[in-house]
């Protein structure tokens, strides 16, 4: 049911990991559904995405959109990498199942939510970008059972 | 060819050898319609009435009240529409419970639709029907309880006679979905007073597009097909022969085969699990601890997703399903094991293996290894295992 592309990433995702001290750091998607993006982003003055790492839990698809996205934005100004719209994201992995496009929407809204840190931390307001929409709250989803 | 094993025999086995053989010949040599009146043909009537009378014996049942059909939601949706269709005059309500098989609980919700009232009952967190939830929900109009004999997800053997008992001494109807347990386990359709009774031939190694609905001789429920004598006017169709030699077949050999082998499959299921528990931390266990189907084990493997497991697992040639919500194509993980109590992101990591007689100890030990090495990788990429070991070196 999936490409190529999709089962490459799946199987060897680019980026897996945290960053420490990132710039920008985005979470979004809930535990609820089966889905969570994190995104992490190390930005240099230049605003130049020097550094970008991933964690999903989530199905295949989640993992290779994740993949794609940080692969797309690396070395990419901030206003490239809003560019990457979940289109893109699809596209460069040769498409994805229709009930698995809400997917590559959650690859993008990571980076919006992770580009939306950064410009919090730093003050400043990056023209296009609006607030994400989709922060999980991690308060909220405290785990009621214990094994 | 890459290593194969093979543990999703819930959702179908592999057809036996000596079924396919005992088939065959129905296909090119006696291929007669057993309607006609020739006896080239008309001998395989005599064969289906053989097949009838093994499937008969297995459940302690007399021949004629054996009805063919093509399969067990075939025979779900006839027990549970034309029980409804029939007793209407004398109620409307059905019970029946949470974590049943999708043939029943959408021919229930159709059946709401067409005026009828349906209980769906709660089950304990080991997926058992409660007995006093049970006798609350019996009203004056109840005329039919539904509950399957196990569960096709987490393995749970019901209290099905003592469910039967209770419908029994109430005088309702009493059907029970068995595919996943016939063949499987010894049923007594009088010791369990069951009146109707689903089964399925493709899981106990017969061939897929047959089944068959046991009906207690007295039920008075309509046909489920129009349009010919056959199964005595209440199914017509030109009879599946060589499906019905194989549901024969496959009966005769489960029934046989059924001490030693499930004793083997018990014995294998239970170190599967214990050496999952033991070795892959913050994993659990779904359904009976002990009156569990022989060949089920049923996990949830916390921080993880169960699609990208099974993806994984494939990638090891080691066949598995989820009851996670993408392998459904839905938002929500299944409805059983919401229904024994597992928040939803602990659902979407479940893991079913069903074993099978050909299962080895070795497939055993492969694929556990496999699994600790799959969910470390998983978890490792979770963004929710990192927040609970940060959470905890706080």
């Amino acid at each position: 049911m999936y490409t190529e592309k999709v089962m490459d990433h799946f199987q060897n995702p680019r980026n897996v990991g945290e960053i420490e001290n990132a710039s920008g750091v985005g979470t979004v998607g809930n535990a609820k559904c089966g889905d969570i993006m994190r995104i992490y982003l190390d930005i240099d003055e230049n605003q130049i995405i020097q550094d970008v790492k991933f964690k999903t839990f989530g199905c295949g698809a989640a993992v290779a959109t994740s993949s794609m996205a940080t692969e797309l934005v690396k070395g990419k100004t901030i206003y490239e990498a809003l560019k990457v719209t979940n289109k893109a994201v699809m596209e460069a992995l040769d498409g994805l199942p229709p009930v698995k496009v809400h997917c590559s929407l959650l690859a993008e809204e990571a980076i919006h939510a992770a580009l939306w840190d950064y410009a919090e931390k730093n003050g400043l307001q990056i023209e296009g970008l609006e607030k994400p929409k989709s922060d999980i709250h991690e308060d909220e989803e405290e785990e009621s059972e214990e094994y | 060819m890459k290593k194969l094993v093979y543990l999703d025999n819930a959702a179908t086995t592999k057809t036996a050898p000596e079924v396919v053989e005992a088939m065959l010949p129905y296909f090119t040599e006696y291929f007669g319609n057993p309607s006609s009146v020739y006896s080239f043909a008309s001998q395989n009537k005599e064969t289906i009435t053989k097949q009838r009378e093994i499937i008969a014996q297995a459940l302690g049942a007399s021949t004629n009240e054996i009805y063919f059909t093509a399969g067990g939601s075939e025979a779900d949706n006839w027990a549970l529409k034309a029980t409804a269709e029939c007793y209407k005059n004398k109620g409307n309500h059905i019970i029946t419970t949470k974590i049943e098989h999708h043939a029943i609980l959408h021919t229930c919700e159709y059946l709401e639709k067409e005026g009828f009232e349906v209980t769906y009952l709660d089950v304990d967190e080991n997926g058992s029907v409660k007995m006093d939830d049970l006798r609350a929900a019996i009203r004056p109009t109840t005329i039919l309880i539904s509950i399957m004999f196990a569960n096709n997800e987490i393995g749970t053997i019901e209290p099905i006679k003592e469910i039967g008992e209770v419908a029994k001494e109430h005088g309702i109807l009493f059907h029970t979905d068995a595919v996943q347990a016939f063949g499987q386990v010894p049923i007594s359709v009088d010791d369990c007073h069951i009146d109707m009774l689903s089964a399925s031939g493709h899981k106990l190694n017969g061939p897929k597009g047959i089944g068959f609905l046991y009906i207690r001789k007295g039920v008075k429920i309509r046909s489920f097909v129009h349009g010919g004598a056959q199964e005595r006017k209440r199914r017509a169709g030109t009879e599946n022969v060589p499906g019905i030699v194989g549901m024969g077949a496959a009966t005769q050999r489960a029934i046989h085969t059924m001490e030693e082998r499930t004793a083997k499959e018990i014995e294998l299921r239970d170190y599967l699990i214990s050496r999952v528990l033991d070795e892959i931390p913050y994993t659990r266990l779904n359904g009976h601890p002990k009156k569990r189907l022989p060949n089920n084990a049923n996990f949830s493997f916390r921080f993880i997703e169960g699609e990208s497991l099974l993806i994984m697992l494939d990638m090891k040639g080691i066949c598995a399903s989820s009851g996670s919500a993408c392998t459904s194509g839905s938002l929500d993980p299944s409805h059983v094991l919401l229904a024994i109590g597992l928040p939803h992101e602990i659902a979407h990591g479940s893991l079913r293996l069903t074993l099978s007689d050909e299962t080895t100890k070795e497939d055993i030990d492969y694929v556990v290894d496999s699994l600790k090495e799959i969910v470390t990788n998983l978890r490792n990429m979770s963004p929710l295992y990192e927040d609970f070991v940060k959470k905890n070196q706080k």
